[in-house]
């Protein structure tokens, strides 16, 4: 068993770790989109149910598993699931919570770097206007070019323009931290980097809420309109139907929205208004698997992350209250933030179809540059912003290299530095992979689905199953108040026990049918998806490369854990 | 913007700020933590003496 050297310097510290782990990319580009695609009010009624049933129970026993394995001197994934669970079996499936961070960290710290890129062009664009964007094909045609989509290996020429010193400058500093320590590096990271953070998201706030219509030749490009088309319950769309296909080609937003759309369709023999209401829309299963695995992607939960910061706590220190505050803070920044800046922004200048269905690469790389490039002083607030993203994601990479450090440690017995060092060898292979094949994003987009999708769905569902039926109810809840400043509901109970698992089993079970065979909700057809297909039909090289890459990672720790001392001693009951 | 969008997004905003507000302020109101304070070690002369 190795040893506790290691802990957090003090509540706050580690509440704020948690949350900048959780606070992330997704808060600002992906919430936005999602909520206005998957119903906007209506989504937002299906998003806090999953907060309460999904999102806060599966943190808390992350948070209570983590201190409780901790304390007997288990840190890594692995460790606590072996602590828990006294099984041989348990040790491996504990593996998924180094595999699923690590091989995050290896595409997240490419995308991180995208972020400080863009940070500094806008910076640059201040004393030099000719590196605004100007129009959406430039801008595409800059991202392309920035990321190197256009083909593999394109992205490895040292340019401002492009991602390669940004990458090596991120990379690094990832290490540096990581290499300092949970106190010193992590902890201090985290303590500064989050209130900068949401200081600087309220100064971009308050610029985009004062917008108000930029262009007077088109009134109804405005921020209220932005706001309506994120937060209004009811949606107002026009329908074309071709080949016997529907597609929706425009959405209204605003208090005449039926009447715009109907005269716009009249005479169009194709063309149809809908207006759906928000109880029509939560109807659509495709609204509730949106807003539950948005709630699971953006708390952090299921990545290891908690079980891991966690078993650095010391005994009695408060996981009740601290894993509320790390997910209010997380919802802070999605809801309250996220939620009132991008898509204003983007209809302000844009309009509802310039911003709708544009994913969160999209939106974030092309929609808003040419956004801050055009807004007054946009410069300085296109900096701010994607500094703000540049912080959201430092601090959840930094998260994402500990259960690998974590489980090093302990399976090896090393220290921390000799950990860090074979850690940044195996992410530099990884992140060099996906920074190399590069054409369509692919190797990305391909550990994203597998790792970064399907692996955390099934290290959540273990993790909360493991919670109420293993490690049991009763002994959870105990561990869960012991030291707690807060008294968690009773009907929690029911949740952690019943509801959570078969909520979160049922959301699995469809995100498999819909993203694996390719069913259709609304239409009621299967198909096969594209990530099948291009392992499958299409016998895609880096799609299977990068299938190599996580079962080869998989495979190295199993073979490490089955020859570690550390976890062939039976775990002790008492700390 | 719709009535009931406005309604919707303003007790969206007031919820998860209030719900942290509280939780900041009962975070900082708690008292100093003392558990990382080492314990004392006692020496005394008697410890020093040979057996």
């Amino acid at each position: 068993m190795s040893q506790q050297k290691e802990a957090w310097g003090s509540r706050l510290g580690v509440i704020m770790a948690v949350a900048g782990s959780a606070v992330g990319l997704g808060n600002f580009l992906r919430f936005p989109g999602q909520a206005a695609q998957y119903g906007g009010g209506a989504f937002m009624l299906a998003y806090a149910i999953s907060f309460l049933i999904i999102g806060l129970p599966i943190g808390w026993a992350e948070w209570a598993m983590g201190r409780y394995a901790g304390q007997r001197g288990f840190n890594s994934a692995a460790g606590v699931f072996h602590c828990l669970v006294k099984q041989t079996w348990s040790k491996y499936l504990g593996v998924l919570g180094a595999i699923i961070p690590v091989v995050i960290f290896m595409y997240y710290v490419i995308i991180e770097a995208w972020t400080l890129g863009y940070t500094v062009r806008f910076i640059r664009a201040i004393f030099d206007p000719a590196l605004r964007f100007h129009d959406v094909a430039a801008t595409g045609s800059f991202f392309d070019t920035f990321v190197g989509a256009a083909a593999d290996g394109s992205a490895f020429t040292f340019s401002l323009d492009t991602m390669l010193p940004w990458l090596l400058i991120v990379f690094a500093l990832n290490l540096w931290l990581i290499y300092r320590g949970i106190s010193r590096g992590i902890e201090k990271a985290c303590q500064v980097g989050m209130p900068v953070l949401i200081v600087l998201a309220v100064v971009v706030l308050v610029r985009v809420l004062t917008l108000g219509t930029p262009d007077a030749a088109k009134p109804e490009n405005n921020v209220q309109n932005g706001l309506g088309y994120m937060w209004n319950p009811s949606k107002v769309k026009v329908i074309e139907t071709n080949d016997g296909q529907e597609s929706v080609i425009k959405e209204y937003v605003g208090p005449i929205a039926m009447a715009q759309a109907s005269a716009d369709v009249e005479g169009k023999a194709n063309q149809k208004v809908i207006e759906l209401s928000a109880w029509q829309q939560l109807q659509n299963p495709d609204v509730w698997l949106a807003a539950a695995s948005q709630i699971f992607f953006s708390l952090s939960v299921g990545f290891g992350v908690i079980l891991v910061y966690a078993s650095y706590m010391r005994r009695g220190q408060d996981v009740a209250l601290s894993g509320l505050t790390a997910s209010s803070t997380n919802e802070l920044c999605e809801v309250g933030l996220g939620g009132l800046i991008t898509l204003p922004a983007g209809v302000a200048y844009l309009g509802v179809m310039g911003v709708a269905g544009k994913g969160t690469f999209g939106l974030g790389f092309n929609v808003l540059p040419l956004v801050f490039s055009e807004m007054p002083m946009g410069s300085l607030f296109g900096a701010f912003f994607f500094l703000v993203l540049f912080l959201a994601a430092v601090t959840s990479s930094l998260s994402m290299l500990q259960p690998g450090i974590a489980l090093l440690e302990e399976s090896l017995q090393i220290k921390r530095h000799a950990s860090v060092t074979i850690l940044a060898l195996v992410t530099a292979f990884g992140t060099g992979f996906a920074a190399y094949f590069t054409k369509d994003l692919k190797a990305l987009d391909t550990l994203d689905f597998w790792v970064g999708t399907f692996l955390i769905f099934v290290l959540a569902t273990a993790q909360i199953i493991l919670f109420g039926w293993v490690f049991g109810l009763e002994k959870g809840w105990k561990e869960l108040h012991d030291g707690a400043s807060i008294r968690i509901p009773r009907f929690f109970k029911p949740v952690f026990k019943y509801v959570c698992p078969a909520f979160l089993l049922v959301i699995f079970t469809m995100w498999v049918a819909k993203n694996i065979f390719g069913f259709d909700f609304a239409k009621g057809s299967g198909g096969v998806s594209s990530y099948v297909k291009a392992l499958f039909v299409e016998h895609d090289l880096v799609s299977w490369l990068s299938i190599a890459l996580i079962v080869g990672m998989g495979l190295a720790l199993a073979m490490l854990i089955s020859i570690s001392p550390t976890y062939k001693t039976k775990p002790t009951e008492q700390p | 913007m719709t009535t009931s969008g406005l309604l919707i997004m303003i007790s969206s905003v007031t919820t998860v700020v209030c719900l942290w507000s509280w939780c900041i302020y009962k975070v900082l109101s708690q008292p100093a933590e003392t558990e990382h304070l080492q314990p004392v070690e006692l020496h005394t002369p008697d410890m020093d003496q040979p057996e």
